[in-house]
């Protein structure tokens, strides 16, 4: 009996927009930039489109900030090597401070947002500090109490409003710069990690992944990298939760809310881990999806969790890989 | 007097909830985070059986109860986490997703308010050294104390016990004289989830039966389990004391709600201190940096 396999070849296109050729032909200049120019300017127009459906504008909002999120764990788990199972935490710690910032110290939003983003990532980093000198499970273990505690601490405490949360926070100025914050910051977000984890400290901290033996041989701080790319993080993280909380009004106990950690991680596991732009696909489906089954309530998380599981454990690559594959690489039998 | 009793009372407990993550851990290399949810399904089936299939007898149906939750973890095992083993990211994610979907499937299920409960085993009360405890407590402490020996038993004189040491020592080793460590690892996730369901069936008459204890269970199991080192025995037993006797104390002299805010300082401490907890010397240089 003949044997077949299968054999799986690079584009020609893919091989020639590799060198010079690549600014050659329209054909191949598309094939470069097509798909980022379709997800830079539809992100773009999303708003203008959804004009016909205001209440689906709003989930644009909420999509982005769960890329944020969906960001911060991947380039956490797949770029560093920490499982952060808390992102509710950033996202908490944000929205809180901005709202300290705005109600309680009266400072105007373009000032509360900024303040709180670079602040919370401060106090994220430095309250994940204990976990990070330490591989394997301390990380995700110290996360996952994080957020479940704080919304005790605040309840039993009864700061910050306690179990009502601090309202009359400002809202954003208009529509347009509610949306497009959120939407330009994604991008920058996306565009600059992918930058950054191709430069010298990002290639160091995904050394720190690899192998922090290596790292360490080099003389350089496994411990000191490990905690600027959890600032990282929980900056973006951070800026989510600052800018939900102004989006709302509201800053409470909810910002700690499960759905804020399981979500992007579901969003990644779905989208494909590592690629950082599987991370905004995920949102992309997993966001309106959550918002369809909004009468569920809490039946949402269980189905993010199978939805999770399964991805895990029979398509581990994630629908971004999957269609970069295909992309740029073509298929076919061949005899053994 | 009265700290001491419940102090030691509440140690007990602790180390109850935290034996089973702790075994998991220490022979399938695994963070169960499904920990909680499989303490919360136990009492919830032995609620079902008692009250909704036939009403069977107490015993009985705590029997089924812990029988179903341990075949639950062996399933688990056996058809998600053999797949991803060794996968540190995926194992970590997966094991809480799980758990996580347990614990939401229930909340959303009803199980909240004041319905769902257990009666104590026996009622009444006792008074010892003049502080006034009841039965069940009582029974607890002789329980736990009896699980331990159980177990230390069951590891040291019995052949598959003696392979769970095996595997958690060296796992290599351990597979060339012949031992199936992928069994094991079925082997120790049931035991973990049954321990876990036993803990549950003792603990849960002395409250209801609601989702939140079954994150406060995963919480303090982890911290438990941290503090003494991760998968070392004596050490969780250690630190369930050390951390039992803290939470009594902040509940006499401050105030019950700081209980939460206690484990995770111990967490911290024990962290930057003793980073691999008070008896975990053998994985000191794996897991530090």
């Amino acid at each position: 009996m003949e044997m077949m396999r299968k054999e799986r070849i690079d584009r020609g296109v893919r091989v020639r927009t590799a060198g010079l050729y690549a600014i050659s032909s329209w054909r191949e200049m598309l094939y470069l930039m097509g798909p980022p120019l379709f997800l830079i300017i539809g992100m773009i127009v999303l708003p203008v489109i959804l004009e016909l459906a205001p209440y689906w504008k709003r989930v644009v909002n909420i999509v982005c900030v769960y890329t944020l999120l969906a960001l911060a764990f991947d380039f956490l788990a797949n770029f560093v090597g920490l499982v952060c199972l808390g992102g509710a935490f950033f996202v908490g710690i944000g929205g809180y401070l901005s709202a300290i910032f705005n109600v309680y110290l009266h400072f105007p939003v373009y000032l509360s947002i900024p303040l709180a983003t670079i602040g919370g990532a401060v106090i994220s980093t430095l309250l994940l500090m204990p976990a990070l000198p330490l591989r394997g499970v301390y990380f995700a273990i110290v996360t996952l109490m994080y957020p479940l505690l704080a919304t005790r601490v605040i309840e039993a405490l009864n700061i910050f409003g306690g179990t009502n949360g601090i309202i009359g926070l400002d809202s954003l100025p208009n529509v347009y710069v509610e949306h497009y914050l959120i939407i330009i910051a994604t991008l920058i977000f996306l565009y600059g990690l992918r930058r950054f984890v191709n430069q010298d400290m990002g290639l160091v901290i995904r050394g720190v992944k690899d192998n922090d033996q290596a790292v360490r041989a080099s003389g350089i701080s496994v411990t000191r990298m490990k905690a600027f790319a959890v600032f990282v993080a929980s900056f973006m993280g951070c800026f989510a939760g600052a800018y939900i909380s102004h989006m709302y009004s509201w800053a409470g106990n909810s910002l700690f809310a499960l759905d804020f950690s399981i979500i992007p991680i579901a969003s990644v596991v779905i989208g494909g881990g590592g690629t950082l732009l599987g991370a905004v696909v995920g949102s992309f489906i997993l966001v309106p999806v959550s918002e369809l089954l909004r009468n569920f309530g809490t039946f949402r998380i269980v189905i993010y969790c199978v939805i999770l599981t399964g991805f895990i454990v029979f398509k581990s690559e994630g629908i971004m890989v999957y269609v970069m594959r295909k992309y740029h690489q073509f298929e076919r039998w061949v005899k053994v | 007097m009265e700290i001491i009793v419940y102090g030691t009372i509440n140690s007990v407990i602790l180390s109850l909830t935290a034996l089973g993550f702790t075994l998991v851990y220490s022979i399938a290399r695994m963070p169960n985070f499904a920990h909680g949810a499989l303490y919360i399904t136990t009492g919830y089936l032995a609620w079902l059986f008692m009250n909704k299939f036939g009403s069977l007898p107490y015993p009985l149906a705590l029997a089924l109860a812990i029988g179903i939750t341990a075949a639950i973890g062996a399933l688990i095992y056996r058809f998600i986490l053999i797949r991803i083993r060794g996968m540190e990211i995926s194992e970590i994610i997966a094991t809480y997703a799980i758990g996580l979907a347990i614990l939401e499937g229930l909340r959303w299920g009803g199980l909240r308010g004041m319905t769902f409960t257990l009666p104590p085993f026996i009622t009444g009360s006792m008074n010892i050294f003049g502080v006034s405890v009841d039965y069940q407590r009582l029974l607890i402490v002789v329980a736990g104390i009896g699980i331990f020996a159980t177990l230390y038993l069951f590891t040291h004189f019995n052949k598959v016990g003696l392979a769970l040491r095996g595997i958690a020592q060296d796992e290599r080793a351990a597979m060339m004289l012949g031992i199936d460590s992928d069994m094991t690892a079925i082997i120790s996730l049931a035991l973990g989830s049954g321990l876990a369901g036993l803990a549950a069936v003792m603990l849960l008459p002395l409250g209801n039966i609601i989702v939140e204890v079954g994150y406060n269970v995963l919480i303090f199991a982890i911290a438990v389990s941290v503090i003494g080192g991760l998968g070392s025995w004596g050490g969780t037993i250690l630190a369930s004391f050390i951390i039992g006797f803290a939470q009594i104390l902040t509940e006499a002299f401050l105030s019950s709600q700081y209980q939460m805010v206690v484990a995770l300082l111990a967490i911290i401490i024990t962290l930057l201190i003793k980073p691999s907890g008070i008896f975990g010397k053998q994985k000191e240089l794996e897991e530090r940096v």
